[in-house]
């Protein structure tokens, strides 16, 4: 107890720069989210909110729920790749298995904007996909601008956080859980489905969760590579900030999305914790 | 006559070209209690890995009812294990741990339920079903891991080690307990251990392995009564291995003098380890003694007095139940059936007492 009183004064820097830089900007947000400027000063309001659930013109909560369908789909392609990946790189042997899941974090090194902007070159009607398609005789794709392109960036550039922690949790299960479950009978689909799957929870939700969460507040890849038709509610938000220059409107939006994010945090954590209660981390 | 089980003929392992096991042989026959034991490295888990298929020979033959093995993986071996370290199913409560056979195999549901309460009942477990694995002590995880085996009704139980990581009371306990278990479950036990003391008391046969060979195969009695080498002798029990020249037949020298002995068959002098059990040295007044040493220590052991006796050449191990003054000069006798005589052999490495981490 005493030690670490002694040396908590350490934590002081963060605590200073988790004040200035993290606590008081959402402050600010929600303090921009429920005041207007008028002549006399700030003053209360709930338009902003008002704004945003308008069910007679519900164009805002329209882009909501297209972002959270984009990065759910999104999530769950990810999920779909990323889980099998996980689990071959998991049971390569150590040296193949370091080099592979290091050229998987590889591309994380390149900034995210030349990386998205790569795949703009890549997918245009002019662009390289489309090039070779013509020059084998096949019709071109119009690829750009479409909500596929938008889940195409997303699982892009987020499926390394869905291989990562399930990856993390298989390499951990030990082998002698699945030996046993070979030795009372269980094949391999067997031990699969009974032990390995259900064992791997833990690192399914937190992939999860660091997939969806990124792909629902993206606006960058939204806007590179989803154009004018496919903005997601980041984008949204980004333009009130920007162009519109609805500072109270944008801060209501991110408040919004902040508040829907904590719930399905809040969702996942409580899941993962029944499970883990149930005996996961042994 | 005795039914053969399972039959090992020239296996040979080989890890990165390092030979784990050098052609074992081994029958296995049906219900009984088998012990591979022997130190740290000596092949005694990868011995049973290649019974339970975790393991496939480099080369060599595992037959079960005379039928070739090799190759069949361990979900469709009629063979259960008890891993070292339990292994249970962290996700899934006493119940379904010990139901996971049976749902695998496709048991009807209605007859799930009174097969794994009976085996909850057997190991002594009534009354834990919907308790979580992890909150159980090591004895009890230890009860659902065998639970676990034995609701499949295996041929074969194969334990590796399986008291390892219980205190001295509790491993006492779970020793009568197994037997009890194998007994009324008529099953073969196939039980891996370095620890001699556990192997003696439990076991039917005890195959003593070292360096990946079987040195010695035996009941419990052959194996501490005649045991065939020096390795052997000083695993099982506490033993003084002595340099000694088979002088002719029925005559060995050792410690400046000739003694009469029941082994026959050496070369005419021919050196020999001579083996005697620190039990079978009685302490007699000099007069009486057959050679003769002064009393070095005496230590109080419980149940006897552990002397360390100098005879000049050598210090002798002796278990008396009476104590003796050290310093004093005492006569030592041996009845010539305790003197057992061995060929040396080269490749025989004395162990050390210590535990392991196979």
């Amino acid at each position: 107890m005493r030690k670490s009183r002694r040396i908590s004064f350490l934590a002081l820097p963060y605590g200073v720069y988790a004040m200035i830089f993290i606590l008081a900007p959402i402050l600010l947000i929600l303090f921009y989210s429920l005041f207007y400027q008028g002549s006399k000063g700030f003053a209360f309001t709930l338009d902003h909110f008002i704004k945003f659930f308008n069910f007679r013109e519900p164009v805002y909560m329209q882009v909501l729920l297209r972002s959270v369908k984009t990065a759910l789909i999104s999530t769950v392609i990810c999920l779909i790749f990323g889980y099998p990946m996980a689990f071959i790189l998991s049971r390569m042997r150590p040296s193949v298995r370091n080099m592979v899941s290091f050229l998987f974090v590889l591309p994380m090194w390149m900034n995210f904007l030349l990386r998205t902007y790569a795949w703009m070159t890549l997918l245009e009607n002019t662009g390289v996909i489309n090039t070779l398609l013509a020059s084998i005789g096949l019709p071109p794709v119009n690829i750009m601008y479409t909500e596929g392109a938008v889940i195409f960036g997303n699982v892009y550039n987020f499926l390394p956080f869905m291989i990562l922690p399930i990856y993390n949790v298989l390499i951990k299960i030990d082998k002698s859980l699945i030996e046993a479950a070979g030795d009372l009978g269980a094949n391999f689909v067997k031990t699969f489905i009974r032990v390995i799957f259900p064992l791997s929870l833990p690192g399914v939700t937190s992939g999860i969760t660091m997939t969806f969460m990124p792909a629902v507040t993206t606006f960058i890849i939204s806007k590179l590579l989803g154009g004018g038709q496919n903005a997601q509610i980041g984008d949204l938000i980004e333009k009130q900030f920007k162009s519109v220059g609805d500072w109270g409107f944008g801060s209501a939006m991110s408040v919004i999305l902040m508040i829907m994010i904590l719930i399905a945090a809040g969702f996942m954590n409580s899941y993962e914790k029944e499970k883990s209660a149930g005996g996961v981390l042994l | 006559m005795k039914k053969e089980l399972i039959r090992l003929v020239d296996c040979v392992m080989e890890f990165d070209g390092e030979a784990v096991l050098k052609s074992i042989n081994l029958t296995v026959y049906d219900k009984e209690f088998l012990t591979l034991l022997g130190p740290s490295g000596c092949g005694k888990t990868t011995t049973l890995r290649i019974i339970g298929g975790f393991e496939t020979p480099t080369s060599g033959e595992v037959l079960f009812d005379n039928v070739r093995f090799n190759d069949v993986p361990p979900y469709k071996r009629k063979v259960n294990t008890i891993f070292q370290r339990y292994a249970l199913f962290p996700h899934l409560n006493v119940f379904e741990n010990v139901a996971f056979g049976l749902r695998v195999s496709k048991t009807p549901r209605e007859k799930i339920e009174p097969a794994v309460m009976e085996m909850l009942q057997l190991v002594g477990l009534k009354g834990f079903e919907k308790r979580d694995v992890s909150s159980l002590s090591g004895g009890q995880q230890q009860r659902v891991a065998i639970a676990r085996a034995l609701v499949n009704k295996p041929q074969v139980l194969l334990l590796d080690e399986p008291l390892g990581a219980l205190d001295l009371k509790l491993r006492k306990e779970m020793q009568v307990e197994l037997k009890r278990i194998q007994q009324q479950a008529g099953i073969t036990f196939i039980y891996v251990t370095h620890d001699q003391e556990e192997a003696l008391s439990m076991s039917d046969t005890i195959v003593v392995m070292n360096n990946g060979t079987i040195q010695q195969i035996g009941t419990p009695a052959d194996i501490y009564n005649e045991p065939v080498n020096a390795f052997v002798a000083d695993f099982i029990g506490e033993s003084n291995i002595i340099d000694g020249i088979m002088r002719r037949d029925y005559l060995v020298n050792f410690s400046g003098r000739d003694f009469v002995c029941v082994d026959k068959g050496f070369d005419p002098d021919e050196p020999v380890d001579v083996v005697i059990r620190p039990e079978d040295i009685d302490v007699v007044p000099v007069e009486d003694g057959l050679w003769t040493g002064v009393v070095q220590s005496v230590l109080f052991k419980g149940v006897h007095y552990e002397i360390m006796v100098d005879s000049g050449d050598f210090v002798w191990m002796i278990h008396s139940t009476d104590a003796q003054v050290p310093g004093t000069e005492v006569g030592m006798k041996i009845s010539p059936e305790d003197i057992h005589i061995m060929h040396k052999s080269s490749e025989v490495e004395i162990p050390s007492e210590e535990g392991e981490a196979e």
